[in-house]
């Protein structure tokens, strides 16, 4: 049962679309979106929202420092 | 994504935690599209912050790579030495500093092909620092020429038919020259990589830390590895944790198994108090301990 809800940040120009967020977010929340910066790196977003537990796995990840995951509210 | 719900939270956490420890003036960073140092950084500033050391009171030094533009990025106390000098400037700053904490970030290429006698000598003293190394098994800046820890078979552009020099294994290295904390891990391992940062800095004495790391533009490239991604996950599947294994099983094949853990963890006299007990046995009152 998830006892938090989380959310990201996402820096869209920082990323560089190495999906190693997307890949070890251990509940699934992530994907690379058909969103492109403008350097012409696909990135990522939340799939659905209800899924982040703002572990902030993500976040200890990136190599570019474009996303970081935390902990907006406990849920009942 | 940032909407309406997000929209409540307070400042600090719309920061990332790692940019308080990051110019932020030298971002974006130099490094590929999946290359893992960043995410060594990432682990680093965790565990800094997690330690809760005075950070003025910590310098970290890095030699030349494209991990030794790590020194150049964090906000700390910083110097970017020559190719292979970390580990002789660091000693030089903690003998004439003893109470700040002494980082050298570096690359594979740098502390142990160049740099390498300095990497013995300072672990044979047990001068007080802490050495990360991010192990990409190559030389990444200059292009991808073979290094000391490349594995045998693996392509380089110095080895267009494969290496066949037998490699360092690190961790043995490090052992059997006195170190008295050495781990390995690999960028997959976040969570590790950030808690045996923590535990080479709280030790006393020469500590080690090896990160295994992809290099997807020249390593992975040249070898038909995939992506970043792909050596991830290769990581994942292919690490065993072997907490307290003996150094000398622990040497990398090409694509083969990673024994990965903390292997020593001991205690021994640093550099500064062998030469504080021998002066004060050989000069008695008329020696005062060196305290900086
Ligand atoms: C005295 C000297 N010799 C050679 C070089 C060229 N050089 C720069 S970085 C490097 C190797 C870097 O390899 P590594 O330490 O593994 O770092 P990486 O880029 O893989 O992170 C070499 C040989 C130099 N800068 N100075
Ligand atoms: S904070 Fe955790 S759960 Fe949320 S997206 Fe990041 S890794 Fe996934
Ligand atoms: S880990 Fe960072 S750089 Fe890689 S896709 Fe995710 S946000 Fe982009
Ligand atoms: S060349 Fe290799 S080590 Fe250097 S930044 Fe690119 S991927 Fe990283
Ligand atoms: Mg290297």
């Amino acid at each position: 049962m998830k006892k938090v809800q989380g959310t990201v940040i996402i820096k869209a120009d920082s990323c560089k679309g190495c999906a190693f967020c997307v890949e070890f977010c251990p509940t699934d929340a992530l994907h690379l979106s058909d969103r492109y910066n403008a350097k012409g790196y696909r990135i990522p977003e939340l799939i659905d929202e209800a899924k982040c537990t703002g572990c902030g796995l993500c976040g200890l990840y990136c190599p570019d420092f474009a996303i970081h995951g935390f902990i907006i509210k406990k849920v009942a | 994504m940032l909407d309406q719900q997000t929209a409540e939270i307070e400042v600090p956490e719309a920061q990332n935690p790692v940019e308080s420890l990051l110019r932020m003036d030298r971002m974006p960073h130099i490094w590929c599209p999946g290359c893992g140092i960043g995410t060594t950084v990432n682990c680093f500033a965790r565990a800094l912050e997690q330690s809760k050391l005075d950070l003025d009171k910590v310098a970290i030094v890095s030699g030349i790579g494209c991990t030794g533009r790590v020194a150049g990025y964090l906000n700390l106390d910083s110097f970017h030495t020559t190719h292979g000098r970390a580990i002789p400037f660091a000693t030089g700053l903690k003998l004439a500093n003893p109470d700040l904490k002494i980082v050298v970030y570096s690359g594979d290429g740098d502390l142990f092909a160049i740099g390498g006698n300095h990497f013995i000598h300072a672990a044979r003293r047990n001068v007080d620092m802490t050495v990360i190394c991010v192990n990409n098994l190559i030389y990444g800046m200059t292009g991808g020429q073979v290094a000391p820890t490349t594995p045998v078979t693996a392509k380089g552009t110095t080895y267009p038919y494969g290496s066949y020099d037998p490699p360092f294994n690190l961790p043995y290295l490090a052992d059997s020259s006195g170190a008295g904390y050495v781990a390995r891990w690999t960028v997959y391992h976040v969570r590790h990589v950030t808690k045996a940062i923590k535990e080479a800095i709280a030790h006393r004495g020469f500590s080690f830390v090896e990160i295994i790391s992809p290099c997807p533009t020249l390593y992975s490239r040249r070898n038909r590895l995939g992506d970043g991604l792909d050596q991830m996950k290769f990581y994942k599947e292919n690490s065993e944790i072997k907490n307290g294994a003996d150094t000398k099983e622990v040497g990398m094949d090409f694509q083969g198994k990673i024994i990965v853990g903390k292997f020593v963890d001991r205690e021994r006299k640093t550099y500064r108090q062998l030469m504080n007990e021998h002066l004060s046995n050989v000069f008695g009152e008329q020696f005062t301990p060196y305290e900086g």
